[in-house]
């Protein structure tokens, strides 16, 4: 009987010690900043946050440049989401709110239009959005 | 202690600092106003910078503020992103609003008229409430006149009611469905479409082939769902009046109140008159019935979007009567005598339907909802001396869960309905009573690997009390296999009881004999038909002169497993009875949109129909339906000015090809008619003037060039003779038609 009590407070302990620990939630949301320019970015960067597993949900606005995302914590991280949208060519803003920079090779994939370190190309969909609104 | 107070003061240093140059405001939810409650957590930064705030508890924010940012943008999850300019320093406060459509991904500043989708994986194309303006249309039934993939025809003589057919199949062989909620069926089957007035119609989704399990087993050839008008999003008050040339008035009125932060109600009244006797093709029959609808409809709609909660909930009322027959017919004199030939058809309907929808406010992919909906339809009815009264009660249920598997990449519905309906008929002398109730469970499965590829696969299995245990399997495929092309494919299987009277209510209009083979079957000693559904269909967008167009190919196939045919190739009998061999609808179309220039439109599209069956005769074509059509749509409209105001013009061609008639050959030689009728062309027209946002008016004509079917009834002289026969029409009765009308609204 002792012995009973014994491996089941012990069980106990594990599972209190866990969920004090980790507290990890199935359905976390996250936002974080990703830089893009248009609607293929919005796909690209959606798609690389979708594909890692554990994320759920995923929702980019092309404005604020927010990145809107549920997932499982306890099959993923956001450095993991945020490498992943990095090796697709979009910077991220980082949880100690720095902004990292994917790397040039990887910032190359994207494609021409989207090319949103560049200052003309920024201009191109602002004129864009300018021609669409006078219509 | 100390150290706090020492930090907040460090913390609030900078704050101070910077007072001169930070910007502040509130951001509120704009479903409840009232409360002034703020939102915690919406993001606002400056547009095209890194300067960004979070909302406090109360929905404040301080963002630093430089005289160069012009543009606040205020995101939330689940709401509409907004950018607004600043332009003082005063504290702004915002409301946001909800976002409709979570992935929307396509940005359009002009609403299209009609929308082919690129994205979804079923052949679905979206017809909204500025294309239903282009015809001036009175009620659904009528609105498809400037749509290509529905073909609208004449069901008879008498009752001048338009039928729909889609993949050249008949209106029962489509689910149509309002607000996702069956509604022409049964005993509304020929009628139920001129019961929703056109402007209570907000869009339309039309589904070519095999539908959605979830919305049940029985659409054949498609699906057509009808969106009314919502309380929250329609105008305060809007008014349309209608007159034709040819005696109809219509007028419609909307009243919409917000009852309080969360509820609103709409009141929406119908009402049309035709009340002149025209007889322009001298065969002493009405042109057109006399008739009169009235029909009222409220709606309530609740939304708590901070909980999550939608609902709707719904009561409608209507009471249609029509006349027709021979001129001098007197109903009150008249009626089941041999002193001339008359007809009245009047239905009283009575609906309610209630939804109930929960969204998971942290997880907006997962849903959960909730319909139900009872409806009492009873249509008293006698052509001359036959009498055709049916009382049909019918509930309706279906709870839908939504959810993910892993992602969204991953999505399925599941749930289960109920279904129950009561048919009470009297033909002459014969009573047919029959009640039908089904159970069933489904669940799809819907995969998009969000690039190039998706799929919908839907599996139902319902227990039915008259059409046993089956199982509806459907699929849906897209592909892209270059840009801007999309390829579909879906196959599906139908089952339904086919309810020989109401669908063919036309027979009773002449002397035809009644024959039904029983086969002791459960439904009229028939058995329930079932058909597949194959399609395929490819879609090309291109640019052609620095215009934008698209060209659409689509091939359908119905092949019935059983069928209950309606056999009319004895000009003395209609009979119905099971099919015995092949009954295959081919169908095959090209449909070419093109923007000709700025606001200028053209649709086109032909269209060839391979209707055969195999009937007791012999393998036939089906009798009064055209092998081809020709369709053209061209539309243009004048750049709004400032005021609102603006040109519209549209006009619609059609061009129908020779149609098989059924066989007349054993008729005395004066009422026997030739094998094929001729081919024929119509046109309509109508042109609009949008005086302000407030009002507009418009004129147009039905059937320009007066396309007329000299003799739509056989043996007129007649009446009650063995060879009255009002259900050959092949073509319009009544000629040319003009009307004019105004709409005004207040929003």
């Amino acid at each position: 009987m002792k012995k009973i009590v014994f491996i089941l407070s012990l069980f106990l302990v594990g599972f209190s010690t866990q969920s004090q620990e980790i507290k990890k939630k199935k359905n976390a949301k996250v936002a974080f900043e990703v830089d893009g320019i248009c609607g293929m970015c919005k796909k690209r960067i959606e798609t690389a946050a979708l594909k890692t597993k554990g994320v759920k949900f995923a929702l980019w606005n092309v404005q604020s440049h927010q990145l809107n995302v549920i997932l499982d914590e306890r099959k993923t991280d956001v450095l993991t989401i945020q490498k992943n949208i990095l090796k697709v060519g979009h910077d991220v803003v980082g949880l100690d709110a720095k902004k990292i920079t994917a790397t040039e090779e990887d910032y190359n994939s994207v494609h021409p239009c989207c090319k949103y370190r560049d200052e003309e190309i920024i201009l191109n969909h602002e004129g864009g959005l300018k021609k669409q609104k006078k219509q | 202690m100390k150290k706090y107070i020492l930090s907040s003061i460090l913390l609030l240093i900078p704050f101070v600092i910077f007072s001169q140059t930070t910007f502040k405001g509130m951001i509120m939810d704009k479903n409840n106003p009232k409360d002034n409650l703020g939102v915690e957590g919406v993001s606002v930064h400056w547009l095209q910078t890194n300067v960004s705030a979070i909302t406090n508890k109360k929905g404040w924010f301080t963002i630093p503020y430089k005289p160069e940012y012009k543009k606040l943008v205020v995101s939330y999850l689940g709401y509409k992103t907004d950018t607004i300019s600043i332009t003082s320093l005063k504290p702004l406060h915002h409301f946001l609003t909800e976002e409709g459509e979570l992935n929307e991904v396509v940005v359009r500043t002009k609403k299209k008229a009609t929308y082919k989708s690129y994205l979804t994986t079923a052949n679905m194309f979206t017809v909204n409430s500025d294309e239903l303006l282009k015809a001036a249309c009175c009620n659904l039934a009528e609105s498809f006149e400037t749509n290509p993939s529905i073909d609208v025809s004449f069901s008879d003589a008498l009752t001048g009611t338009k039928q729909i057919q889609m993949l050249g199949l008949t209106s029962p062989y489509l689910l149509i469905s309002q607000e996702n909620i069956p509604s022409v069926r049964g005993a509304s089957q020929v009628f139920g479409l001129t019961f929703t007035p056109g402007t209570w119609v907000e869009s339309i989704q039309i589904t070519k082939g095999a539908g959605s399990v979830v919305n049940g087993y029985e659409s054949i050839s498609g699906q057509i769902n009808a969106e009314l008008v919502k309380p929250f999003s329609d105008n305060k008050f809007f008014l349309n009046a209608y007159s034709s040339l040819n005696g109809r008035l219509e007028l419609n009125t909307h009243f919409n109140q917000r009852v309080s932060d969360k509820w609103q109600t709409g009141l929406y009244i119908h009402g049309n008159y035709r009340g002149e006797k025209f007889d322009k093709n001298n065969d002493n029959f009405l042109d057109n019935p006399l008739a009169n609808q009235i029909n009222v409809m409220n709606r309530w709609q609740y939304t708590d979007a901070e909980k999550g909660w939608v609902s709707f909930i719904n009561v409608r009322f209507l009471n249609d009567e029509k006349q027709t027959g021979e001129l001098d017919f007197i109903p009150e004199l008249d009626k089941g005598t041999t002193n001339a030939w008359g007809s009245e058809i009047d239905t009283k309907r009575f609906e309610t339907s209630a939804k109930l929808g929960y969204v998971f406010p942290e997880l907006p992919f997962q849903s959960i909802g909730f319909q139900m909906a009872y409806s009492n339809h009873q249509q008293d009815s006698y052509f001359g001396l036959n009498v055709y009264d049916i009382v049909h009660e019918s509930v309706y249920s279906n709870l839908i869960f939504n959810s993910i598997i892993g992602d969204t990449r991953n999505k399925f519905k599941t749930g289960i309905s109920f279904t129950y309906d009561k048919f009470d008929e009297l033909v002459n002398t014969d009573n047919f009573d029959r009640k039908e109730n089904s159970l069933g469970a489904f669940f799809e499965y819907g995969f998009d690997n969000l690039d190039d590829f998706s799929f919908t696969a839907g599996l139902r299995v319902d227990t039915h009390n008259l059409l046993g245990t089956f199982m509806t399997p459907r699929l849906h495929l897209r592909y892209v296999p270059w840009e801007n092309s999309v390829v579909r494919a879906s196959f599906g299987r139908g089952k339904r009881s086919a309810n020989i009277f109401a669908e063919n209510q036309q027979l009773f209009a002449s002397s035809r004999q009644i024959k039904i083979d029983n086969v002791g079957g459960n439904i009229y000693g028939l058995n329930a038909e079932i058909a597949w559904n194959y399609g395929v269909s490819y879609m090309q967008k291109f640019n052609l002169f620095d215009k934008k167009g698209d060209v659409t190919f689509d091939f359908y196939q119905t092949d019935f497993k059983n069928q209950v045919i309606v056999d009319w190739e004895n000009p003395q009998e209609i009979s119905f009875y099971d099919l015995d061999g092949k009954s295959i609808a081919n169908s095959f179309q090209v449909e070419l949109s093109y923007n000709l220039a700025r606001n200028f439109n053209l649709r086109t599209a032909y269209k060839y129909f391979d209707i055969s069956t195999d009937y007791k005769s012999g393998n036939l074509q089906k009798p009064i339906q055209p092998k081809e059509r020709f369709f053209a749509n061209l539309s243009y409209e004048t750049v709004t000015k400032e005021n609102g105001s603006q040109w519209k013009f549209d006009t619609t061609f059609n061009s129908i090809g020779k149609q098989r008639l059924p066989n007349t050959a054993s008729n005395p030689i004066q009422y026997q008619l030739s094998e094929y009728s001729e081919a024929y062309q119509m046109l309509n027209l109508q042109i609009t003037k949008v005086f302000s946002e407030k009002l507009e008016v418009y004129i147009g004509a039905e059937n320009l060039t007066n396309v007329q079917q000299k003799n739509p009834i056989l043996a007129s002289d007649e009446p009650f003779g063995s060879n009255f026969d009002s259900t050959i029409v092949y073509s319009p009765i009544f000629g040319r038609a003009m009307y004019a009308g105004l709409r005004f609204k207040i929003k």
